[in-house]
């Protein structure tokens, strides 16, 4: 029934036996006690699950756990060495969320976003999260955030290319 | 007034600072701590079988194929739930009642029919395919007005078999017929507001904990009225009230739908009940979209009366309002229609009267809030639509026909003619400030030019006056509690402090307003004053979070608790300084001797002299507890206006400009007052074009995915441009009102009078929301203007 997986989320290699229907973000969640992620559809339409599986964003409540095997995985707990990241800071300091719940989906798709499009105009970051919902901000101040962290980013880049 | 009033430096920020959130640290960095995240020892997973009829009797529920899967505990039927004390049954917040588990009959589709507990959700998913149940469909009521005929009944546990649950009537009957018997002109429309869903990205769940050696039940549950819940389950278990503990710990969006109480949760307690251990439950979006409380469903026909000046005279409303399978709604008792009937709004009406009827259908049942304090939505939507149709009737535009008819400012405090009384207002102003905002005069130009082109361009006006902060004891109150709300503080012997609090927020930002109500008061730097809230065991009793209430009741006692501290602080100081109280005077965050600058104790001194240094014959120590009743409502208020364009090929309709102007007395911190407009706006664009939950004739759910029930994303939120005027509250301790659900009420009919303002040439009088793409073709093709190229 078992089948064995390797992984690393956020820096650190796991190995389980799960079974092969384990949704990634159970795995995540129940296994790994990270519950950053979240589940709020079960459909893929609203993003608070969203992780990066080897650089690219992924929903992980439909994808099965034995797909990440060999993978890299980050999550929300794993955005940030030291403090925050730009865009952790970003949505505090433009009040990019209020329940939080779909907060750290929000950032995983927009980190992704970035590393696309690091100077994004406002109706393209409006596309770049259009796969994850939020039923608080009205969206507004979560593209004020993502601006907040591209600029910040940008001067980061600039800084180490000079 | 638009300036927002600041008497506090930022390091002490108390209202009116920009303050950032206290709470977002742990959200940002993905350690905020919802229901789903609670993991305790031993924990098992509760799955529910639903039915697939929307009316049925139950034959048989044969379980033994799920109870011989390895991991399976326990599966509990209604017998289970009779055996067990009659708690097959319980009371809804509106004293109907509602089936935990059915016995005899399913009343609605995906009701839950039985319950299975495992070790794993896994497995509890796979039981509950297992469990077989034979049903005999039965014919369902879908339609409420085939409903009023009672050929189908769908409670037939009650004596009385008919699906009428009640008639309410306010206003003056008499008065408002005769009004109408002399009216110059009369307008009358048919009004559906559908069904919708609030669908709160967090959907709802449980943890139940009994503990069999020390009989005490801890519960873990996504709720907006954690102490009210308490209580309820004390009365329907039995079990004493100090032996329960209700946490309601960071909740993923309320917005209404998590002040029911559900089957899912009784369930999850008995099955805690049942094996001694902890049992999560977690409902999944379909779950959620299916069987959870909905909104709205409200059926008006409306009459608008006016004098040959144009100025309105009477309003006459008949609703029918559709229950479902129980009034489960989350209305204060003696409002069975909510408020509805602030319905004469922001104009100067001199007679209403409004009548409703509910009836119960084969739908889940329901009635609580979208975002929206007890049906005020209904009413503002009824109320904005026919007195924009009497503009356009009267060939008056508007604008200008709303600043002729609005209650005058020297009108308030304003009786309107159902009774209420407005505290504050300024209408005039908020609505020359949207027009002069969004360039009123010259759309209406623009407007008239592309028509001359063939062009559908509409402007759209919404003027709206809310009604929250429910409420004043003497009126309101849930199940026989009465709807005031408590704050407690203490300060620390070093000036920091806690501040506890019966309200509970889920996503307002508590953490961080009501600490700056206190910092206001007390000169207390915000970032040290820790508010704690959701745990019944530690916070005073209050109502909860829902209808813009938390600042208005709950902000109100932190206020008054503050002032209780400020006066006992007073007493030591003037203990400390050797002078008299009469001498002293508050300054910011000290009490100063008049005349005499340098002489002052700040509040921090006086903190640690209330542990070290009291007079003699004070109680040591600085705390107070404050139960506010407030002596009346807020009434926030503001005018929108919405610039649509309509796409003649597809029926789209795009938001072009959306201007936003809202007045909710005093501002604690703008940008979170910005940020709840903005996402109540976001709220508001949903149901008028996008979201309606859908029932086919056999009433089967059609909307139970986000695939199919349509949440605006960021690509159809346009951007809010966003006013404001300030009018305080004059009975309101710190003149604040409530802002959470102003836009959310204010916005659909705003963008609804621009749809038909683009289409008022044509004929069309009334477009129902959600003003979807193949609703609005329908009708350009209708009137034959349809590009069906």
């Amino acid at each position: 029934m078992g089948r064995t997986i390797t992984l690393n989320v956020n820096g650190t290699s796991y190995t389980r036996e799960i079974e092969p229907r384990l949704l990634l973000v159970h795995l995540i969640r129940e296994d790994l006690s990270l519950t950053g992620t979240h589940i709020g559809c079960d459909t893929t339409s609203c993003g608070a699950c969203t992780i990066h599986l080897d650089g690219k964003p992924v929903k992980s409540c439909t994808i099965f756990a034995v797909q990440a095997d060999g993978k890299n995985v980050e999550t929300i707990e794993g955005v940030a060495a030291n403090g925050l990241h730009p865009l952790q800071e970003g949505f505090w300091e433009k009040h990019g969320l209020q329940c939080g719940y779909c907060t750290p989906g929000m950032i995983m798709t927009a980190k992704a976003f970035l590393e696309e499009n690091p100077n994004p105009t406002d109706d393209e970051i409006r596309w770049g999260i259009s796969g994850n919902l939020c039923r608080c901000t009205g969206y507004t101040k979560i593209i004020e955030a993502i601006q907040y962290a591209a600029e910040k980013l940008r001067h980061a880049e600039e800084k180490v290319a000079s | 007034m638009s300036d927002v009033r600041i008497t506090t430096p930022t390091e002490i920020s108390g209202m009116g600072h920009r303050m950032k959130r206290k709470e977002d640290p742990r959200f940002i960095q993905g350690a905020g701590r919802y229901v789903d995240d609670i993991k305790l020892p031993g924990m098992l997973y509760l799955d529910i079988v639903r039915s697939p009829y929307a009316h049925a009797k139950i034959l048989k529920i044969d379980a033994s194929e799920a109870l011989k899967l390895p991991g399976v505990l326990a599966v509990i039927t209604g017998e289970d739930l009779k055996k067990a004390g009659n708690l097959h049954w319980m009371p809804t917040l509106m004293s109907d009642t509602q089936m935990v588990l059915p016995i005899e009959k399913v009343v609605y589709y995906a009701q839950e029919v039985c319950c299975v507990v495992a070790t794993s959700r896994y497995i509890a998913a796979d039981a509950i395919e297992l469990v077989q149940v034979d049903y005999e469909p039965l014919p369902p009521v879908i339609d409420p007005y085939e409903a009023m005929k009672d050929e189908v009944i769908v409670r037939d546990d009650k004596e009385k078999k008919t699906n009428h649950v009640w008639h309410w009537e306010a206003g003056d009957k008499d008065a408002t017929n005769k009004i109408f018997d002399e009216a110059y002109k009369v307008v009358t429309e048919k009004i559906y507001i559908p069904r919708i869903h609030v669908s709160s990205i967090e959907t709802c769940g449980m943890v139940a904990d009994w503990d069999k050696i020390n009989e005490h039940l801890t519960i873990y549950m996504t709720s907006q009225a954690p102490h009210a819940h308490r209580t309820v389950v004390s009365l329907v278990s039995g079990i004493p009230e100090h032996k329960i503990r209700v946490i309601s710990p960071d909740i993923g969006g309320g917005f209404g739908g998590k002040v029911p109480v559900y089957p899912g949760y009784v369930c999850t307690i008995v099955a805690s009940l049942v094996t001694g251990k902890p049992v999560k439950w977690i409902e999944d979006r379909s779950e959620n979209l299916q069987a959870d409380s909905f909104a709205r469903d409200y059926h008006i026909e409306a009459e608008l009366a006016a004098d040959a000046d144009g100025n309105l005279t009477g309003l006459r409303v008949q609703t029918l309002a559709d229950d479902g399978a129980a009034d489960a709604a989350a209305n204060p008792s003696k409002f069975p229609a909510g408020l509805y009937s602030i319905g004469t709004g922001s104009y100067n009406i001199k007679a209403a009267h409004f009548a409703v009827d509910a009836v119960y259908t084969n739908k889940p049942p329901g009635g609580v809030a979208y975002r929206c304090s007890f049906r005020v939505t209904e009413a503002v939507h009824m109320i904005e639509r026919m007195t924009d149709i009497m503009a356009h009737e009267l060939n008056e535009d508007p604008a200008a026909f709303r600043l002729k008819n609005f209650i005058r400012p020297e009108q308030f405090p304003y009786h309107s003619p159902t009774g209420w009384e407005y505290d504050s207002g300024d209408y005039h102003t908020a609505l020359k400030l949207a027009m002069e905002m969004v360039g009123y005069d010259d759309l209406r130009k623009e407007q008239l030019e592309k028509r001359a082109r063939g062009e559908l361009m509409g402007i759209g006006i919404s003027s709206f006056t809310e009604v929250v902060g429910a409420g004043p004891s003497k009126d309101f109150d849930i199940l026989g509690i009465k709807m005031f709300d408590s704050c407690e503080v203490r300060i620390h012997p070093t000036g920091s402090a806690i501040m506890r609090i019966g309200v509970q927020t889920q996503g307002q930002g508590h953490e961080t307003t009501f600490a700056q109500i206190i910092a206001e008061e007390l000169g207390l730097p915000a970032k040290d004053i820790t508010v704690e809230h959701g745990d019944t065991d530690t916070a005073p009793y209050g109502l909860g979070t829902y209808a813009s209430r938390s600042t208005p009741t709950a902000g109100a006692a932190a206020a008054m608790a503050a002032r209780k501290i400020r006066a006992k602080a007073k007493k030591i100081a003037a203990h400390l300084l050797e002078v008299g109280e009469e001498d002293l005077e508050w300054d910011v965050n000290k009490f100063v001797v008049k005349g005499s600058p340098d002489k002052f104790k700040t509040i921090k001194d006086i903190a640690f002299a209330a542990y070290t240094n009291h007079p003699q014959g004070m109680e040591a120590g600085l705390e107070a507890v404050n139960y506010y009743d407030p002596p009346n409502l807020t009434f926030p208020f503001g005018s929108y206006i919405a610039v649509v364009d309509i796409d003649k090929g597809t029926g789209a309709v795009t938001v072009r400009r959306f201007v936003a102007v809202d007045d909710c007395g005093n501002i604690i911190n703008p940008m979170i007052v910005e940020g709840q407009i903005q996402g109540g706006l976001t709220m508001g664009l949903a149901p008028a074009l996008f979201e309606e939950i859908v029932y086919d004739e056999n009433g089967q759910n059609l909307s139970g995915t986000f695939m199919d029930y349509l949440l605006p994303t960021a690509v159809e939120t346009p951007i809010w441009e966003l006013g404001k005027t300030i009018t305080p509250s004059p009975h309101h301790p710190i003149g604040a009102k409530g802002v959470g659900e102003s836009p959310t009420v204010g916005a659909p009919p705003a963008i609804a009078n621009a749809v038909v303002d683009a289409l008022w040439h044509l004929g069309v009088r009334n477009v129902d929301i959600p003003m979807t793409p193949q609703k609005i073709w329908k009708i350009l093709r209708d009137h034959g203007v349809a590009d069906e190229g």
